[in-house]
């Protein structure tokens, strides 16, 4: 798992990535209420907005860490986005994209990396 | 409402508690406030309707305006120092009955809302010719100016800023405070009293900003803490942050000023006629009096509604109120999700003919087209304990 500055995080299997946030980011926005998803089909370049989480008080961009297609949204946040919330890392997933680039993921952190860099927040 | 660069943020006589309580700190009305403590806004929210929750309110601004001449008829007092806020508010001041309290407009020469605030006439017949006045944070400067103005030499208005405004809202409220303050129980939705605690006087009105029954506690600089720590050693009193503190007035319908409020909004727009003085607008002693008669002979262009959103994400402020068919009819003015009902609702400003409850409308949401209800506010029924 490789993961962004701007807390995001991505799981490669073959050239498939899912991306979620990360347990911080979850923390930070609170209890998450709605989360606007992608639909298959569509193509981002890494830095676009790729999704947006609502918590009671505020909306919140997330971002495409790499570039690709996206294949699938978890379908599961729609009735249940509190997920976010639970398991951040595992069954709160937001899309699976088909990786454009592999390479690119050498450009994020790892979890040693990723935790480091919390610390200087 | 943001901070002004350069300027260190003021804090509340209660900071230090809430960081102990590791409340994550935000910007409001110039002040360093928790927005949220360690259960998050959803959990606190519900649990003030559930329970009781505290909020420190004290970034506010209480103050107190005195007549200058002492003695004389305590009935003669009141109307003395009545008549000099009156030409500033939309209320009937020399009508407040000792103890009351009213929630009113403060008004620019158009009609158009500058803030909104109460206004309250002690109990005590030693302290007539006194008005204890509480107005909003962001507006808490500009206001106090037009007040001392209008106030000239007759009165002085002192600030009670310094010390603590402490809200507990919510059904196990009266109890909580009941216990601190036995002599509470007895006070009726809109009302206040001074009261002891221990040597020291705390004003508790039954009022706030949650559509539940509940008080606001003003105490000195010497009682500030110490009652902030006795109401959280209470189990059933959790520390409420500004985060809930807004999704509940939004769902008690209440509206919130530089929001859903601003000087070019007038009472009668806003669906706040109840606190336009019909005796004062009559004699035209009103400010903006000729435009708030012509809105109530129907001359209004847009008013406040409540909206169900029916689908998607939350419609927060800023966003666009359509027809159907995409004609403008205005926008919303603040919204969000709300935790008691489970889906998001908001308020916003449209023509009077889109109006009614059951309307059907249109907010975008991202460039998105989502239904939407027009529907009566409050969302949630207020639990106020009025008097009988």
């Amino acid at each position: 798992m490789k993961f962004s500055k701007d807390h995001e995080w991505v799981s490669l299997d073959g050239d498939v990535a899912t991306v979620g946030i990360t347990a911080y980011a979850a923390d930070q926005l609170g209890d998450v209420v709605f989360v606007e998803l992608p639909v298959a089909g569509k193509t981002v370049k890494a830095g676009d907005g790729l999704a947006v989480v609502e918590s009671v008080k505020a909306a919140s961009d997330v971002y495409a860490p790499v570039s690709g297609e996206v294949t699938a949204a978890n379908p599961a946040l729609g009735d249940n986005p509190e997920t976010v919330n639970d398991q951040p890392e595992k069954a709160g997933w937001f899309v699976k994209l088909k990786v454009a680039d592999p390479t690119e993921l050498d450009g994020l952190m790892d979890r040693t990396a990723y935790e480091d860099y919390l610390k200087s927040l | 409402m943001t901070a002004v660069p350069d300027q260190p943020l003021k804090t509340t006589i209660l900071n230090p508690a809430h960081r102990a309580l590791k409340a994550r700190m935000v910007a409001f009305g110039g002040y360093d406030m928790p927005v949220q403590y360690e259960m998050g806004v959803l959990k606190e929210h519900l649990w003030t309707r559930e329970h009781a929750g505290a909020f420190d309110v004290s970034h506010m601004g209480p103050c107190f305006l005195d007549l200058a001449i002492s003695g004389g008829d305590p009935e003669e007092r009141h109307q003395a120092v009545a008549s000099l806020i009156e030409p500033l508010v939309s209320g009937d001041i020399a009508g407040l009955k000792p103890g009351q309290l009213r929630y009113t407009l403060l008004l620019n020469e158009e009609g158009g809302i500058l803030d909104d605030l109460m206004i309250g006439r002690p109990s005590d017949p030693n302290f007539q010719g006194r008005l204890y006045i509480v107005v909003n944070a962001g507006t808490k400067e500009a206001d106090l100016e037009l007040i001392a103005e209008a106030a000239g030499k007759a009165a002085r208005l002192s600030r009670a800023d310094d010390g603590g405004l402490i809200a507990v809202q919510g059904p196990d409220a009266a109890e909580v405070v009941g216990e601190i303050f036995p002599r509470s129980r007895s006070l009726s939705f809109m009302s206040f009293e001074r009261m002891p605690l221990e040597r020291r006087t705390v004003r508790v009105s039954r009022s706030g900003y949650t559509g539940e029954d509940g008080f606001e506690l003003l105490a000195p600089t010497t009682a500030a803490d110490d009652l902030w720590r006795r109401l959280l050693q209470d189990e059933r009193v959790r520390p409420i942050g500004l985060g809930a503190r807004d999704s509940l007035r939004l769902e008690a319908g209440l509206p919130l000023y530089g929001h859903d409020l601003d000087p070019t909004v007038s009472p009668v727009e806003a669906g706040l006629a109840f606190a336009v003085s019909k005796k004062r607008l009559k004699a035209g002693a009103l400010r903006g009096a000729e435009r708030i008669h012509a809105e109530f002979d129907g001359g209004l262009t847009r008013v406040r509604v409540g909206l169900k959103v029916l689908e998607g994400a939350p419609a927060r402020e800023g966003a666009q109120i359509v027809e159907a068919g995409w004609a403008h009819l205005g926008q919303v003015t603040s919204g969000g999700f709300s935790p008691s009902l489970g889906y998001p609702i908001a308020m916003g400003y449209v023509p009077p003919a889109w109006s009614a409850p059951g309307t059907q409308l249109t907010v975008e949401v991202r460039g998105r087209g989502q239904a939407a209800e027009v529907v009566a506010l409050p969302f949630v029924p207020h639990r106020y304990r009025r008097a009988a």
